[in-house]
């Protein structure tokens, strides 16, 4: 029995990041990446992937160290493991997928600021065991890669006409340039998250948090500087 | 030369808008701009730590990494020269300037995990700027960021009385509400660089 809830209990971490916890629509994390690199599918999964790989090495290894790092230092010291695995992310890719290396430019080592990453350390990592946390970095991770997709799915195909690079709407329709461009970035993202809104409310789920604070709450921040940045 | 800094100056101002173009530093754009004075206060104290974290870790690439083939080691090395630099200029702020202190002293600990920092350095090497170009760059991308700050604390106090549709209250109409303003920002496209012959 109690083997089983423990077992549907992992489970729910897992699932916990697809819509419900959704990092970027409903806790507003890592908003800079999602609205940057979506301009394609191609560039949105190497940045989601990328991502979930240092999202699920740093909550492994934050989680494997939580008794080690004093309290005062775990900022710092949280950093630091999550710049070691985002080094590890960009010589791979670089080695690897030089086109993606290219296409992401200065994002790629920005996922060492995102806040998902340092949100779910502090949130997550810290308190929970090893396996717990590489579950809910898987989940947040794919979470993340889901939302970034569907974003450069939507801005790619209305933005330029094309999916993966080939051609899908009809070469006589005029693509919505402005969607690939930074202004497209901002709408696409906040009519996604109206519609994750929406979806929620409809399964009756109650709105975590108030919107308009949601994203000081999950920020990493919030405990340095009180939530200041949401009530001012 | 003056024409190359004055260039890069007000191209990070308009035409590179850190926070409306190049989409970095939007956390503190949609959590700080809802009242005039903390977007103001907020972003002088971006801009104000871009400058000092550009003068640090600019030499420490150039003089320390670059030499010793230690360039991978960038990220871990400037996220921590800024974190360590925020956690100084707050204990110096606190102990000489009490008035500075008072006034930017809540926004230095959101600063430290502020993406434009970190992306400004790292930036500044990446473009191959020179010492004093990469801290005009620095400040000028410190000043655009006030300038997209204070316009939207502008548009936010007119939202607040509009009436979207419910999934759309809060946080979603904000987004489509910069989306706009950063169609603004789209116009000035090409202007830079026609003053400047660049």
């Amino acid at each position: 029995m109690e083997k089983q809830s423990k077992k549907s209990n992992r489970l729910a971490v897992l699932t916990n990041g697809l819509l419900h916890e959704n990092p970027n629509l409903r806790l507003v994390l890592g908003t800079c990446p999602t609205l940057a690199i979506t301009t394609s599918v191609f560039n949105s999964v190497g940045m989601g992937l990328a991502a979930t790989f240092v999202l699920i090495g740093s909550n492994m290894a934050i989680s494997a160290c939580r008794k080690l790092i004093p309290d005062k230092v775990r900022i710092p010291a949280f950093i630091t493991i999550i710049a070691g695995f985002v080094t590890v992310v960009m010589m791979l890719v670089q080695a690897f997928v030089p086109d993606l290396y290219n296409a992401l430019g200065v994002y790629l080592p920005l996922i060492v600021v995102n806040c998902i990453i340092l949100g779910r350390a502090e949130m997550f990592a810290s308190k929970n065991p090893v396996i717990e946390s590489a579950l809910d970095g898987l989940g947040m991770g794919i979470g993340f890669t889901l939302t970034l997709t569907v974003m450069g799915f939507v801005r790619e195909l209305l933005g330029a006409g094309t999916v993966l690079g080939f051609q899908v709407l009809p070469a006589n329709i005029e693509p919505f340039s402005i969607l690939v461009s930074p202004p497209g970035g901002f709408f696409v993202f906040g009519v996604l998250m109206a519609v994750a809104i929406w979806l929620d409310e409809r399964r009756g789920k109650t709105v975590n948090a108030d919107p308009e604070t949601a994203g000081c709450a999950g920020c990493a921040n919030s405990a340095l500087c009180h939530g200041e940045g949401g009530k001012v | 030369m003056a024409a190359k800094l004055a260039f890069i100056f007000f191209s990070m101002i308009l035409t590179n808008n850190y926070v409306l173009v190049k989409f970095l530093g939007i956390c503190p754009f949609l959590g700080v701009s809802k009242k005039l004075d903390s977007a103001i206060g907020m972003s002088a104290a971006v801009t104000f730590v871009m400058v000092v974290a550009t003068a640090a870790t600019w030499p420490i690439y150039t003089n320390l990494l670059e030499p010793q083939g230690l360039g991978y080691l960038q990220t871990i090395v400037f996220i921590l020269v800024i974190a360590i630099l925020v956690q100084l200029l707050e204990l110096i702020m606190k102990r000489f300037m009490p008035p500075l202190y008072n006034a930017l002293g809540i926004y230095l600990p959101l600063i430290t995990t502020n993406c434009t920092i970190l992306g400004v350095t790292i930036l500044n090497i990446d473009n191959g700027y020179n010492y004093a170009e990469s801290l005009v760059c620095s400040l000028g991308a410190g000043l655009g960021f006030m300038l997209a700050m204070v316009m939207f604390s502008g548009v936010r106090r007119r939202l607040e009385e509009a009436r979207p549709p419910k999934p759309f209250e809060g946080l979603p109409i904000t987004l489509v509400a910069a989306s706009i303003v950063s169609l603004s920002f789209t116009g000035f496209g090409g202007l830079i660089e026609k003053i400047f012959g660049m």
